[in-house]
């Protein structure tokens, strides 16, 4: 047993202390962060001011424009060849020219400037335009618009579902379905980035011809399980890091600014059916509550609702699991041939049920519960990342735990499998490789 | 005295193909014992079953008196054929992880380490990576870590590939200590002078099975050719007439300074005395000594069942090839 810790420990010690690892394990947090906040935030703060000329010769719609998002509109009685010349001289960023035929053919207005168009303010255009001309269609056909108005309903439902114990707990489908799309994505990515390191130990070991050195002092088997197991730390250390980071991230931003993350949770509105609050109050009640909270508040107040420990340690199972029974065989593959090109003919079995259940996943969200979802996450090459879409939605316990002991009975069966290979290939040198061979291999015994 | 080694009735089959054939070698204690045979032979499937690599099909290995088992490997020191190293790991480290897997803490390691490396120059290196260190240097590396956990039996598979005649030199010299102070060596080769220059003992190996083995100095005897070397001069009459009937005359050189120098075979029925006598009176001796054949000579006529000077130009293609490996 000290011999294969001793492995585990190189193998751990000499990923770990890479300069990639750090930088990645440090910087993919902040990278992601980043990702998202530096987009929105230039939007925000690079638009200079747009200055928009307007030309109507109709003189009915020049009012109707206000000055938003950074586009200022200015209105010049002027003739439409004398605005341009204005434009031309740089005082105006674009010009607008309604024609009296605008109303009758919209297809008549333009939007006339140098350098390429503004697409916010083009858009806001056509939509102010938009409304006016239906305005005075609906005015023409002798509607009021008022009535229109009033006709127009928002629905959007609220999702409760009743606890055992109970309690009642807001539902968010979208939440729910992104996370379970991104840890299944996670899965996905992990076990790929790690299975592929696996592949490359054991080739680099075989191509350095290191490996004879190795295997006359511990047996194949403890070679390759040393490998996996110090890659899986590795990957599980980055992980937990990725973790704290950002609790501490997102920490520090919620007492930087206490404001955004503000939440009251709803009282509880069904109580019993006889007892259901009238729908005047409860829409007064709603609208209460839904403006003392933030939006961030109430991702986080949703993302609380999902029971995150059970996401984190399933998650880490399910990886773990996953990993294990593809990385074994990822080990198989790279002991079997003799450079990358060859692992292609045989990466296509690995990668076939990891791909079909990224797209399958889809198909589980719409219906966590059906029976695709239940077989997918119970058959072990696909439950990794079915499993995990599927627990946001929350999963009965004996479905989590018959994917768990299946998972494991999997990984030990890929194992016993893959060490075969292992054993004969790790000496075969400069022999193309078939399936018959490996067939042939897994039979030999001793 | 007794063995080290003994492999009884070794069968090996991969996949149809057939690499050692009821093959059984024993290893003397305390000797250099060469393994012979041309490439594809069995000598590596052999090796790798004494190093436990792989497992035979059908026969035994005693080690030390018992059945080869796990607790051997760490008195067993392997320097295999196609060796490397992780290239990317410092040159320190790797020979300390090398050694635990052998089972040497790693305190004892780093001491032993440390002389080692002393004697090699390798001290400046030690915190370098692998991949900077030169060819010659990587060797030198690789050798201190076959033998640094003092096992007592090592094995060399063709150690001496890829050295330049300064490390041959400085490897023969450290082999030859090793065998000193009371370490059994198994080595595999076919660079047939560096097995007269080393091996006590032999075991030639040709197409899966064992075909000759036994003391070299006795193998090299039983494979005598009655041939002769001898330097004379004052002769009364030709050489030729002179050895008619005891010997025949193969090759006559004359020297300036009046020597002649003669290779001659004894005909049937005669030994060396019956020459010496026969010609004594004919001529004055320098120098008679026998003609052994080389171990190279041995080797190729064992596999090919010709000498090479018997050998038309066809199988010295073979012949070539095999000296070239």
């Amino acid at each position: 047993m000290s011999k294969t810790f001793t492995i585990i420990r190189r193998e751990y010690l000499s990923r770990v202390k890479k300069k990639s690892f750090i930088v990645m394990t440090i910087l993919g947090p902040l990278l992601m962060a980043a990702l998202i906040i530096v987009p929105i935030y230039i939007a925000q703060m690079s638009d200079s001011v747009y200055e928009v000329a307007i030309v109507d010769d109709t003189r009915l719609f020049y009012d109707e424009f206000t000055d938003a998002n950074n586009v200022r509109f200015t209105d010049l009685n002027v003739n439409i060849d004398a605005a341009i010349e204005l434009m031309k001289m740089n005082k105006f960023d674009a010009v607008l020219h309604i024609p009296t035929t605008a109303f009758q053919a919209p297809s008549t207005l333009r939007l006339f400037s140098e350098k390429a168009i503004n697409m916010n303010a083009k858009l806001y255009i056509e939509n102010v335009l938009r409304n006016e001309f239906e305005l005075m269609k609906l005015a023409h056909a002798g509607i009021d618009p008022e009535i229109l108005k009033a006709t127009e309903t928002k629905i959007s439902i609220q999702a409760i579902r009743l606890l055992k114990d109970g309690h009642e707990q807001t539902d968010y489908p979208e939440i729910s379905m992104a996370l379970g799309i991104f840890s299944g994505i996670l899965i996905y990515f992990f076990v790929f980035l790690f299975g592929a390191q696996v592949m490359r130990g054991v080739m680099e070991e075989k191509s350095n011809r290191i490996v004879e050195i190795i295997v006359s002092s511990v047996r194949p088997f403890q070679l390759m399980m040393g490998k996996i197991v110090g890659i899986a730390l590795v990957g599980l250390t980055q992980f937990l890091i990725w973790i704290g980071l950002t609790f501490v991230i997102v920490g520090t931003v919620r007492t930087a600014m206490p404001e955004t993350f503000r939440f009251t949770p709803q009282e509880n509105i069904y109580i019993s059916t006889a007892q259901s609050l009238n729908p005047a109050e409860l829409q007064e009640h709603m609208q209460q509550t839904q403006q003392h909270n933030s939006p961030v508040g109430q991702l986080f107040e949703s993302l609380g609702a999902i029971n995150l420990e059970v996401m984190i340690l399933s998650f880490i199972f399910f990886f773990l699991g996953g990993y294990l029974l593809y990385a074994a065989l990822f080990a198989a593959i790279g002991s079997a041939v003799d450079n990358e090109a060859d692992t292609q003919q045989f990466m296509l079995p690995i990668t076939i049920p990891m791909i079909f259940a990224i797209v399958m996943a889809q198909m589980v969200m719409n219906n966590p519960m059906g029976p695709v979802a239940f077989w997918l996450s119970i058959i072990p090459l696909t439950s990794p990342i079915i499993m995990m879409v599927r627990i946001p939605f929350g999963v009965p316990w004996f479905d989590l735990w018959l994917s768990m002991v299946l998972l494991i009975a999997g990984f030990i069966a890929t194992t016993w499998l893959a060490a075969k290979i292992y054993r004969t290939g790790i000496l075969m040198y400069g022999k193309k490789v078939s399936y018959k061979d490996l067939w042939r291999w897994i039979k030999i015994n001793s | 005295m007794g063995y080290i080694l003994q492999a009884e009735n070794i069968d090996k089959i991969y996949d149809k193909h057939q690499a050692l054939t009821d093959v059984s070698i024993r290893v003397p204690r305390q000797g250099i014992f060469g393994l012979l045979g041309p490439n594809g032979a069995g000598k590596t499937t052999l090796i790798r079953i004494i190093n436990q690599i792989i497992a035979p099909d059908n026969g035994r290995i005693i080690f030390d008196g018992e059945k080869l088992n796990s607790r051997h490997i760490k008195k067993i020191g392997y320097l295999p054929e196609e060796r490397g190293l992780y290239k990317k790991m410092k040159v320190g480290e790797q020979a300390l992880y090398l050694a635990q897997l052998k089972n040497v803490n790693g305190r004892e390691a780093k001491v032993l380490l440390k002389d080692w490396f002393e004697k090699f120059d390798l001290i400046p290196w030690w915190n370098r990576k692998v991949e900077e260190l030169s060819k010659g240097m990587q060797q030198k590396l690789q050798f201190i870590i076959t033998i640094l956990h003092k096992p007592d039996l090592l094995i060399f598979d063709e150690p001496f590939s890829g050295f330049d005649p300064i490390n041959v030199n400085l490897l023969k010299e450290e082999i030859l200590k090793l065998k000193e102070q009371g370490t059994s060596i198994i080595f595999s080769t076919h660079n047939m002078s560096s097995v007269e220059e080393l091996c006590d003992n032999i075991a030639l190996i040709n197409k899966s099975k064992k075909i000759l083995d036994g003391n070299l100095d006795e193998i090299k005897q039983s494979h005598s050719n009655q041939i002769f070397s001898l330097q004379v001069d004052n002769l009364s009459k030709p050489l030729e007439n002179i050895l008619q009937p005891v010997a025949a005359l193969i090759k006559q050189e004359n020297g300036s300074d009046g020597f002649i120098k003669a290779k001659v075979k004894l005909e049937k029925g005669y030994n060396a005395n019956d020459l010496i006598k026969h010609i004594l009176p004919n001529v004055r001796f320098h120098s008679f000594q026998e003609e052994l054949p080389s171990m190279n000579d041995i080797f190729i006529k064992t596999v090919t069942g010709k000498y090479p000077h018997e050998m038309k130009k066809e199988d010295l293609k073979i012949h070539l090839q095999m000296d070239t490996e």
